[in-house]
């Protein structure tokens, strides 16, 4: 099985990192660009083939672990 | 008093930390990330740096390592714990301080000195500075944007729990006095319960004037201030 993770920065949250990219491609001619948001990408692969329980065993992981629930939300899917 | 500085692969002030303690007339030592208690310890200092090398985000392998439980039961205990820099990211990674810290707004990693006014003497991290008194201290970060909701930044204000904040040579918290864009121009806090504490600065870069200002002193003699207070109070 493999686990796909994406955090995201919290819309509340200052994204510098965005922003300078969402700049960028202004500058660069592309046009509509309305928001840009930085964030991370984890894929996990997994033993087994139950893939309720590991979907329950990574949410408690991304919670506790891979985001921080101040700054950042996650989605996550396991196939 | 005896201080431990915690170690964490890629901690790169763990020395300047003991260093500084040491200078100061105290004594400190190293605990490294996989020992699973303090020891004697009056006082934890987690060092600036890099623990980890970062990776994640800053601070957040570091907060499941094994001293970092025995930190919690430390100040679980009301005992004392200041984190510098990498530090307070530990510290708000663990939960044993609100909020977080993220990119500079600016994107830049900034190393220079700043001038930090203290909020509040009413702290075991504040209590010998004198008032009115700016601190020129250095600071050396990339992530050090102090970030909370509205609704934390409300209670650490009615608590009285920032304790530093930027402010230009005039004591003024303008925007442009701070090196990252933190809310409020916040440079350190403490929990509620005022044993835990955090700032982005160097205090430890500042203990001696030969390194150009002495002013970080003023923090860890508080925190002596208020353990030798503490001491007293404990023999009567």
């Amino acid at each position: 099985m493999k686990a796909k993770i994406i955090i995201t920065p919290k819309k509340a949250v200052l994204d510098p990192q965005g922003k300078t990219v969402q700049n960028a491609l202004e500058h660069m001619g592309y046009q509509g660009v309305q928001a840009v948001h930085v964030g991370k990408y984890l894929e996990i692969e997994l033993a087994g083939s139950d893939a309720e329980s590991a979907r329950k065993r990574l949410d408690e992981a991304c919670h506790k672990f891979l985001s921080n629930p101040v700054i950042e939300d996650y989605r996550l899917e396991v196939e | 008093m005896n201080f431990v500085v915690l170690q964490f692969p890629a901690s790169n002030c763990d020395q300047d930390a003991v260093h500084a303690i040491r200078v100061l007339g105290h004594s400190a030592r190293l605990v490294w990330h996989k020992e699973k208690s303090l020891g004697d310890a009056q006082a934890v200092l987690i060092p600036g740096g890099f623990s980890y090398g970062d990776y994640l985000r800053c601070g957040a392998i570091a907060r499941f390592s094994p001293v970092m439980q025995a930190v919690k039961e430390f100040a679980d205990n009301g005992g004392l714990v200041l984190g510098i820099c990498n530090g307070f990211q530990v510290l708000t990674e663990a939960g044993l301080l609100p909020g977080a810290l993220i990119r500079n707004r600016s994107l830049q990693f900034r190393c220079e000195h700043i001038f930090l006014k203290t909020l509040t003497t009413d702290s075991p991290f504040t209590n010998a500075v004198p008032s009115g008194k700016l601190l020129r201290i250095p600071v050396a970060h990339g992530e050090g944007c102090y970030f909370a909701d509205s609704e934390t930044i409300a209670t650490l204000k009615a608590n009285q729990q920032i304790l530093w904040q930027y402010v230009n040579q005039q004591g003024q918290p303008d925007p442009m006095a701070s090196p990252n864009g933190a809310v409020d121009n916040i440079a350190g806090i403490c929990n509620s319960r005022r044993n835990v504490a955090g700032l982005m600065p160097h205090p430890e870069r500042a203990c001696e004037t030969a390194l150009g200002c002495d002013d970080g002193r003023l923090v860890f003699e508080s925190m002596f201030r208020f353990l030798e207070k503490a001491a007293v109070v404990r023999a009567a």
